[in-house]
């Protein structure tokens, strides 16, 4: 399953890269490939900007604007003002994920 | 809860200073399994489905065993020490407020500073003869494994996203196939993401039948019931016919319907369904311009933004594009709102032969 076309905010800076892998290690949908010894982005479209890749990449090769994807969580976000947050905030009744 | 199966493990680390830590079953018993389903359905139940944070044994482990790290919301756990089964280790638990790991990564709860503080605490490298951790990998999106080596010693594994994936994988020297690395989404793990969906929804059409039942009701001589019945009742039918298309059929049926916006699939999935209602109960009220036009308007709409709800469940969506979606979503709902309330507000006045 793939989300809409051309949404992420992911960016790959390959001279930056010293292809550890980690990135491939720690992404959950294989947006990253090694394709002759080299690591490469296999398809963007697959990204779900997790973030998990930017915070583990240790030569900052990888940029991803990170946050949840979730509808509710981004109208809490516009009408406080602030990011998306699906946080419950202590409140024992309200949607938390 | 949890107290059921625990029975203490006196560690000695060296003579003389003796450690206490809580050993558990890798056994689920039947109040595990009965936790594991109304955590799916009550949302304070799932709220306050926690352990308490710290260090575990599973069977009879020593300095080499490994230590896998974990959410303190139960059923995070609970999974984890049942795929454990036969494997003498440790449970790292760490404090995510009961949120599970993937999302607690998200939020930074299951993350780098609280990995390093609990290992600290519990001076896991006094315990231990190695200097490995496993981490699940979804808890990536809250560690760093670099910072975590940095600031204690421990160089952290990633393994696999899935519990029952981890004897293999220990199996193999610690490594994973690509198949291990992913998140799955199949049919199943979105029906029982559906009373989340449906629960909510629910909700919101209990405001909305009041509404319509009294817009519909109401005469110049009171609020008649059976003219809110005669034209609410289609209304309400219709209004369930929205959360059921767009909190049940669009999720579970997901894949199958085209286009990638989960805004279009729930008004695919809608007006489908919302047809199908209107024509196989050819209601004679139904034959109105005015009303079948609001209704063909406000409940795809409906479903749809119920649908786009489900993007918060989905494993795939990205911010960007929920963002993108909601950007042009939010006004059509709301127009298309407004639209349906004029023509409801012109049959009305129309019936009460004010215009």
């Amino acid at each position: 399953m793939k989300y809409l076309k051309n949404s992420t905010s992911l960016n790959f800076i390959s001279e930056k890269c010293t292809n550890c892998i980690l990135c491939i290690d720690v992404c959950p949908h294989g947006v990253f490939q090694l394709k002759n010894k080299k690591v490469g982005v296999a398809d963007k479209d697959l990204c779900m900007e997790c973030g998990a890749c930017t915070l583990n990449c240790k030569y900052g090769a990888i940029i991803v604007n990170s946050g949840v994807g979730c509808a509710s969580a981004i109208i809490n976000g516009m009408l406080t003002g602030g990011a998306p947050s699906c946080d419950c905030g202590g409140s024992s009744s309200a949607e938390c994920c | 809860m949890i107290d059921e199966n625990i029975n203490i493990l006196e560690l000695c680390k060296k003579p003389g200073q003796f450690e206490s830590v809580n050993r558990v079953s890798s056994e689920w018993s039947r109040s595990d399994y009965l936790g594991s389903i109304k955590c799916r359905i009550s949302n304070s139940f799932r709220m306050k489905y926690k352990i308490k944070p710290g260090l575990y044994a599973i069977g009879e482990p020593d300095g080499n065993s490994d230590v896998f790290v974990s959410a303190n919301y139960k059923l995070s756990f609970d999974i984890l020490r049942k795929a454990l089964n036969g494997l003498s280790s440790w449970i790292l638990v760490l404090d995510t407020k009961g949120i599970n790991v993937w999302c607690a990564a998200g939020k930074g709860t299951f993350g780098t500073e609280e990995l390093v503080k609990r290992a600290k605490e519990i001076k896991l490298n006094g315990i231990l003869n190695h200097r490995r951790i496993i981490v699940p990998q979804l808890g990536a999106v809250g560690v760093n494994a670099d910072a975590v080596f940095k600031q204690t010693g421990f160089k952290v594994y990633f393994g696999p996203v899935y519990a029952k994936d981890i004897k293999t994988y220990l199996n193999a020297g610690r490594r994973k196939t690509p198949e291990m690395r992913k998140v799955k989404f199949s049919m199943l793990d979105r029906l029982v993401l559906t009373p989340r969906e449906i629960i909510p929804a629910l909700s919101k059409f209990f405001i909305f039948a009041v509404i319509a039942l009294l817009f519909f009701g109401i005469q110049p001589t009171g609020i008649l019931f059976k003219s809110a019945w005669v034209c609410g009742g289609p209304f309400l039918l219709l209004g369930l016919t929205s959360v059921i298309a767009g909190s049940f059929i669009t999720p579970v049926i997901l894949p199958f319907i085209p286009f990638r916006s989960f805004a279009l699939k729930g008004w695919i999935a809608g007006i489908l369904l919302a047809m199908l209602v209107i024509f196989s109960f050819n209601l004679p009220e139904q034959k109105n311009f005015l009303i079948f036009s609001a209704e063909i308007i406000f409940f795809p709409m409906a479903s749809s933004y119920l649908a786009l709800q489900f993007t918060g469940s989905a494993t795939f969506t990205n911010m960007s594009g929920v963002k993108k979606e909601l950007k042009i979503a939010l006004p059509v709902y709301l127009i298309s709102t407004v639209i349906s309330i004029i023509l409801l507000v012109i049959y009305k006045l129309h019936k009460l032969a004010v215009i």
